[in-house]
């Protein structure tokens, strides 16, 4: 069994203990403990189920790279799926239950797949579930849905009940990871001066090498890493972060930081997860090694485990995996695993190592404690179910014919170690294979390059593949010095302290144990134990003819879990060039990809939720209609009214009420919104020439002209009235929407064309409010106000007049979107909300009504006045909407002109704008199309145009509509029928689209 | 061949699954072909596919510089839907979607088209109009689309968040034959048909030159030699101008890279496709149990394949905020592929300026889901010289001004 052993535990604080429940059931553990060690602690081996076959499953790492023991981890609003034990530090109170099982983890029905296996290969779905077709969608999918998937998913209705923040950090040097290389690294980098930040994904400084031995400088490593961390410590140019993971490295020496902050200690305030987004000038990567299974048959049965992770519990934990562990290896490290547990009073029976020669000093070390070592043996298969009973040995190069069977009820096995490349690879670092390691280690001269195309990555330590003691600190303090004099600063070449630890003899590579094992062996010999990809399956994927590594990967779906590969990788794609018989490196590995280990969503979006997920764009005047009861619509990033409904009104009544004021007497518009942007300099008028279709050099100083903006393909992009201020200076009204857009299309042209222009632009659009004065007592108001002349002689139509209103600075322009008689009044923006006040206090006597957005639409409906988005939508042309008015003849260019001469541009027969009349007055559906005889080459039925604007019209007492029609100018009168969706046709007579006033005779009084 | 069947799966198991045949064969290139198709993912596969089935050529090549279906065929989310606003966007994307209904059965593969629903949320009245648009588009081509209130949105995605507090859902356009499939079994089914017609599929067999003679292609020079052809076509997707530029003509095209991420497996939890264009992101849910989540693609040109890490940004909090359950999941894996788009947002499948080469490329965000329309429609271009599938993509239509943009109906990368 499992347990907690007497002593032990470096970790661990034996007088601190904390109570949890896993799958209901209440134990205990210390502080320092994971979830695992707790679990194992309390004999709790079994502790989730595989994804294909349901396979029981305990642990088999002791990090971030475990595929197995995946829980889900507490309640509610703090429910979490797929959280690893190994690396979920246990706190009082902590809650898990065990995932992908029904009904119980020790009983799961799912687990009869393992039966079945030999029916459900790779890619057994690829080849079945075919026939009849509509089971697939009714039948075979919901019950491979339902028994695909790990953990649960969160309640359908919970709200993260944490929070999230981003930090942003700029350093000259970055080193991730903290073990003795990362530490090393840090230090030489940062006696130079250089800005450093060193991260560590645990809670823990030092790596592996505490657990592992040896000296460093006389200390033991330990010790080291305490006095090194003390040193860093007191250096005000280190940033120490631990529970930090390297997440992901981009380019140009962008890098991902995950701090998980509270993970440990859920009550604790603040931010749940920090994501750092870190600028570094060099990044160095001391992300250590990862231990590799071995394959043989049996060898994802519970009490099965890495080497040393089985020395991780026992050093760091106190916890012991069985009570008689047979080891099984291809190196000599995992000798430290017998002896370790030998001295802590375990029972080793066998070390059973494939090498025919055998290790070194640390097999004679086992042997002199009386542990038996078998030379050139394999494992053939390990005995047991849901929990190791013992272990069949053979013959390494046999085909697994059984010598011995040895009783136990643990099994240590290490089949070597793989250099952590994540990083390194991430921004397209390339690796070498290291024949001696049996390894992938980063290729010198390779390393991801900035944009100046110097390297930016480095490699410290064993993720280098140096996997000794001495070097790789000499490793890490060269690297660390290294990218200290990349990022620009003086570093003094550093000599590592000297390091000692028992020399070891080479591994001997060992893909497959037996080498010559049978199908049913390596049909139980898995490679991806979350996935349940085994041996046999990556060898049917290379004789299907899946050869790419990413076929294989793709076609088993090894390597795709929730550990990436990380402890399948190697192993799998050995296996796969073995069966191709191409060597490792000719096969090469699949891509690396962000991040290192999975990180929340919630990290992600850090604080932007709720209101503060794209903040709203307020005007000066918002508050008053939030406090009038505005009905908002958002546009763009604004939110606008677009209706005040008043006591019972409903939002149709609220605009009919809207528009007739607006008609009959006065009405109110918050048009800050609107797009104001200034051009200014010598060429400004030469640049609007070009950027209108209109004239605007020629337009006079007061005066303001209706523009119109074509993109280059000749379409129509955006309108509005341009203001000339002096000389030198315009001001560009855009719309709403595309106040941003336009001035990027203004600076565009500006900074990769027409460079050599004097001519400068700034968006000013919330430096202004906007304020409509609309309709027949629109003049009167304004006089009421008082300090400046507002008569149809000071200020005629489209004219422009910089005074004083009721006390305010203002701007007041004379232009109408309504047909009515309107100024438009700009006023710094502190001033709005004092401004509408007092025009809402004036304008009492004629009943003055703010309007919205929808009523805004209705009257410029009303006038045919077109609106971009709604008669545009990125195919239209001012041509097709009868705005050849607006198009300088003149010129000699302008943006869309050349466009506009184009064959398909000038065809006759395009859609043009007309106005529609409904014959019963209803009003027309919205986006309906006009439906023409016959169907096309392609059986589409054939349309002959489109419903563009459509509203009830108040004014008019019924539905009016905008549309585009082919020929349509030239076909007054005619009647054509529009879809409805309920499937009938509408038919609408075409008409003028100017409905009310089409002399202009309101606006001009 | 051999057929796929449970009952195939089972004999096999009996024997240790030993006698299966190559999925495709591997092949060395002859020295000339009818046809060659550069690009041996979805699009130039299901092209070749469609020579054989529907015009009897099967002397074809289909040649791959690296591994078939590993560009974007291989690095999409997956979605198939029709809902497009332009006829000839509807007719290509509708016919791929149909055939996508019966591909499993066609190809003897199973690409797990699964028909789940497509939702475009609506969450602005401008969008609201757009789809309603839309909506009255698709019932003249044949598309079946229709406009669904919040409610309905509700109930068919319980863990949406209707009532956000920034966008609310005013309303969405719902395709319900729209869904996903495998998309490495697409590729993987039409290469394993196309092998058994006897048409040889050549991997890491990159091209490096176009020959001609006489204004007319007479091949392609490649790392494994010359192979002569009638007829060329170049199906690249992300690298289709470094391919024109060697045929000796040049093509409207942008190369971005489009990222796309996925979260740890779950329990279903959502059973549609959902795509929120306001907020910039869509989602659904593998059949393994991971969020599948996608976005806009990167703002500057590129040819490397992966991204930047602002557009994920932006992608997950539009999606934590609209399905707020999804934020203590954890991102597993992103990546990024290379599109190529073009001025109007639509595809380029067309004649070229040297005769006999044809070109089809430009799919930008949406190609997954045309495959197989595509396939046909190229396949009918190359061996007819004209289909009304693809004759509205020419490339003339850059010099008449008769562009396809469907930027109305869609303001995001999909």
């Amino acid at each position: 069994m499992s347990m907690r052993l007497p002593t032990g535990g470096r970790l661990t604080d034996r007088s601190y203990r904390m109570e949890f429940t896993f799958n209901g059931k209440r134990m205990t553990g210390y502080a320092g403990d994971t979830l695992a060690s707790a679990l194992l602690a309390n004999d709790q081996l079994l502790m989730g189920r595989s994804f294909k076959y349901h396979r029981p499953r305990g642990p088999v790492a002791s990090g971030a790279e475990e595929p197995n023991a995946l829980v889900n981890l507490g309640k509610g609003d703090r429910f979490e799926p797929n959280q690893r034990a190994t690396t979920t530090e246990l706190f009082n109170g902590l809650t898990a239950t065990s995932q992908n099982h029904w009904p119980s983890l020790e009983a799961d029905i799912g687990a009869l797949n393992t039966h079945l296996s030999r029916v459900l290969p790779a890619g057994f779905y690829y080849k079945m579930f075919m026939y009849p077709r509509a089971f697939w969608k009714h039948v075979y999918e919901p019950f491979i849905r339902q028994s695909a998937g790990l953990g649960k998913a969160p309640d359908a209705e919970s709200r993260d009940a944490d929070s999230y923040e981003h930090f942003y950090h700029f350093t000259d040097v970055l080193v991730v990871g903290g073990g003795v290389a990362g530490l090393m690294a840090a230090k030489t980098a940062a006696q130079s001066g250089a800005k450093v930040l060193l991260l560590e994904q645990s809670a823990h400084w030092g790596g592996r090498a505490p657990v592992d031995g040896g000296t460093i400088g006389g200390q033991s490593p330990e010790d080291w890493t305490d006095a090194t961390l003390a040193e860093l410590q007191a250096m005000p140019n280190v940033t120490l972060r631990s529970r930090t993971m390297g997440a992901g490295v981009y380019d140009h020496g962008y890098a991902l930081g995950y701090e998980r902050l509270t993970d440990h200690a859920p009550e604790a305030p603040g931010p749940r997860h920090r994501l750092w987004r870190i600028r570094a000038k060099q990044i160095v990567t001391a992300t250590g090694a990862i231990e590799r299974p071995l394959s043989f048959a049996g060898n994802d049965i519970p009490g099965v485990m890495l080497a040393s992770a089985m020395r991780d519990y026992l050093v760091n934990w106190g916890v012991s995996i069985g009570d008689r562990t047979v080891v099984v290896t291809n190196n000599d490290d995992a000798y430290r695993t017998a002896i370790a547990l030998k001295k802590a009073g375990l029972d080793v029976p066998a070390i059973i190592d494939a090498r025919s020669y055998g290790g070194g000093a640390l097999m004679a070390e086992a042997r002199a404690m009386g542990i038996r070592v078998e030379q050139g043996r394999g494992v053939a298969k390990v005995l047991g179910g849901k929990r190791v009973t013992g272990v069949a040995v053979c013959n390494q190069l046999g085909e697994g014919a059984v010598l011995d069977e040895i009783a136990c009820d643990a099994v240590a096995m290490s089949g070597g170690w793989s250099p952590v490349v994540h990083l390194w690879s991430h921004c397209g670092g390339k690796l070498d294979w290291d024949e001696a390691g049996a390894f992938f280690r980063p290729r010198a001269g390779a390393a991801p390059t900035d944009a100046d195309g110097k390297p930016f990555v480095s490699v410290a330590g064993a993720a280098d593949g140096h996997m000794t003691l001495a070097g790789l600190l000499q490793d890490a303090a060269e690297t660390g010095a290294a990218a200290a004099t990349a990022a620009g600063f003086d570093a003094a070449q550093t000599v590592a302290p000297e390091a000692e630890e028992v020399a070891e003899k080479p591994l001997e590579p060992v893909w497959l144990m037996p080498q010559g094992a049978r199908y049913d062996l390596r049909m139980k010999a898995w490679l991806d134990y979350q996935n349940d990809v085994k041996v046999s399956d990556v060898q049917l994927a290379a004789r299907e003819g899946y050869e790419s590594v990413e076929h294989t990967k793709r076609y088993t779906t090894l390597g795709m879990a929730t550990d990436q590969g990380k402890l399948s990788n190697i192993n799998g794609l050995a296996t796969l060039s073995n069966a191709l018989g191409e060597s490792i490196p000719q096969v090469g590995t699949t891509t690396f990809r962000p991040p290192y280990t999975p990180i929340s969503m919630g990290a992600i979006a850090g604080e932007a939720h709720g209101a503060l997920f794209q903040p709203v764009r307020q005007t000066p005047i918002h508050a008053w209609h939030e406090e009038n009861g505005a009905h908002w619509e958002p546009v763009g990033q604004w939110r606008r009214p677009y209706c005040y409904p008043k006591g019972e009104e409903d939002h149709a009544q609220a605009v009919i009420r809207e528009v007739k004021a607006v008609r009959q007497s006065l009405g109110l518009l918050d048009a800050s919104t609107l797009g104001k942007i200034i051009v200014k300099g010598p060429d400004a008028g030469r640049f609007l020439d070009m950027l209108y279709t209109n004239m605007m050099s020629t337009l006079k100083p007061g005066k303001c002209r209706y523009g119109l903006m074509c993109s280059e393909n000749g379409f129509l992009i955006d309108d509005g009235v341009v203001a000339r201020i002096d000389e030198d200076t315009f001001l560009c009204h855009t719309t709403t929407g595309g106040a941003e857009s336009i001035h990027a299309h203004m600076e565009e042209w500006l900074q990769t064309e027409w460079w050599d222009w004097q001519v400068y632009t700034a968006n000013v659009t919330e430096q202004f409010a906007q304020i409509a004065v609309v309709g027949p007592k629109a003049r009167m108001l304004l006089e009421k106000l008082g300090g400046m002349n507002v008569s149809k002689e000071a200020l005629p139509f489209m004219a422009w007049k910089d005074g004083t209103l009721g006390g305010f600075p203002v701007r007041v322009y004379r232009i109408s979107f309504s047909g009515e008689l309107s100024y438009e009044i700009a006023t710094p923006a502190g001033h709005g909300r004092a401004l509408w006040d007092l025009l809402c206090a004036r304008g009492a006597e004629w009943n003055i009504t703010p309007y919205g957005t929808e009523a805004l639409h209705v009257l410029r409906a009303e006038k045919g006045f077109i609106m971009i988005g709604d008669e545009t939508d990125g195919t239209v042309i001012p041509q097709d909407l009868g705005l050849n008015w607006a198009i300088s003849k003149k010129k000699v260019d302008y943006l869309g002109k050349r466009a506009q001469a184009w064959p398909h541009m000038t065809d006759p027969a395009r859609w043009k704008l007309v106005g529609l009349l409904t014959e019963d007055s209803s009003v027309l559906p919205e986006g309906a199309y006009a439906v023409a005889d016959g169907t096309n080459a392609n059986g589409q039925r054939n349309t002959q145009g489109r419903v563009t604007s459509t509203y009830f019209s108040p004014t008019l007492g019924r539905g009016i509509a905008m549309g585009l029609v082919l020929n349509g100018p030239d076909r007054m009168g005619e009647v054509i029928e529009f879809t409805h969706i309920e499937g009938f046709t509408v038919p609408a007579r075409i008409v003028d689209p100017v409905f009310y006033d089409p002399e202009g005779e309101k606006q001009n009084v | 061949m051999t057929r796929y069947s449970a009952f195939a799966i089972a004999r096999e198991a009996l024997r240790d699954h030993a006698g299966w045949d190559r999925a495709w064969r591997r092949a060395t290139p002859k020295k000339r072909y009818d046809v060659v198709i550069v690009g041996a993912g979805g699009h130039g596969l299901a092209t070749a596919y469609y020579l054989g089935k529907n015009f009897g050529i099967t002397n074809v090549a289909v040649l791959e510089k690296g591994w078939l279906g590993g560009g974007n065929t291989g690095r999409n989310t997956t979605i198939i839907r029709s809902n497009y606003l332009q006829d000839p966007s509807a007719a290509i994307y509708e016919k791929a979607r149909s055939l996508y209904e019966t591909m499993s059965q066609d190809l003897n593969y199973n690409v797990m088209f699964s028909p789940r629903g497509v939702m475009m949320l609506a969450q602005t009245e401008h969008e609201v109009r757009g789809y309603k648009r839309t909506a009255h588009a698709n019932s003249l081509q044949g598309v079946t689309t229709e406009f669904i209130s919040p409610k309905r949105v509700k109930q068919l995605v319980p863990i949406m968040n209707i009532d956000g507090p920034r966008y609310p859902v005013l309303g969405a356009l719902w395709q319900a034959r729209g869904g996903t499939a495998r998309h490495d079994a697409v590729a993987w089914g039409y290469a394993r048909a196309c092998s058994a017609m006897g048409m040889d599929i050549i991997q890491k067999c990159e091209v490096t030159g176009v020959m001609s003679e006489g204004g007319r292609v007479s091949g392609v020079a490649t790392t494994q030699g010359d192979i002569a052809c009638d007829k060329l076509g170049m199906v690249v997707a992300g690298h289709s101008g470094a391919l024109a530029e060697m045929a000796g003509f040049r093509i409207p095209i942008e190369s971005v890279a489009l990222q796309a991420l996925v979260s740890e497996p779950i329990k279903p939890c959502m059973d549609v496709v959902v795509m929120a264009n306001t907020v910039h992101g869509y989602m659904s849910q593998s059949d393994k149990g991971e969020m599948v989540i996608g976005g806009g693609t990167d703002a500057f040109n590129n040819y490397t394949q992966r991204g930047s890490f602002h557009h994920i940004e932006e992608t997950v909090r539009a999606l934590v905020e609209t399905f707020p359950m999804i934020s203590r999941l954890k991102m597993l894996r992103q990546w990024g592929g290379i599109v190529d788009v073009t001025g109007d947002r639509s595809p380029i499948l067309s004649r070229t300026p040297l005769e006999g080469c044809f070109i089809n490329c430009g799919w930008g965000t949406g190609g997954f889901k045309a495959i197989p329309g595509s396939g046909w429609g190229f396949a009918e271009l190359m061996a007819r010289g004209h289909s009304p599938l693809t004759d509205a993509f020419s490339l003339d239509r850059f010099r008449e001004g008769r562009f396809i943009d469907e930027s109305v109906a869609a303001g995001v990368a999909h």
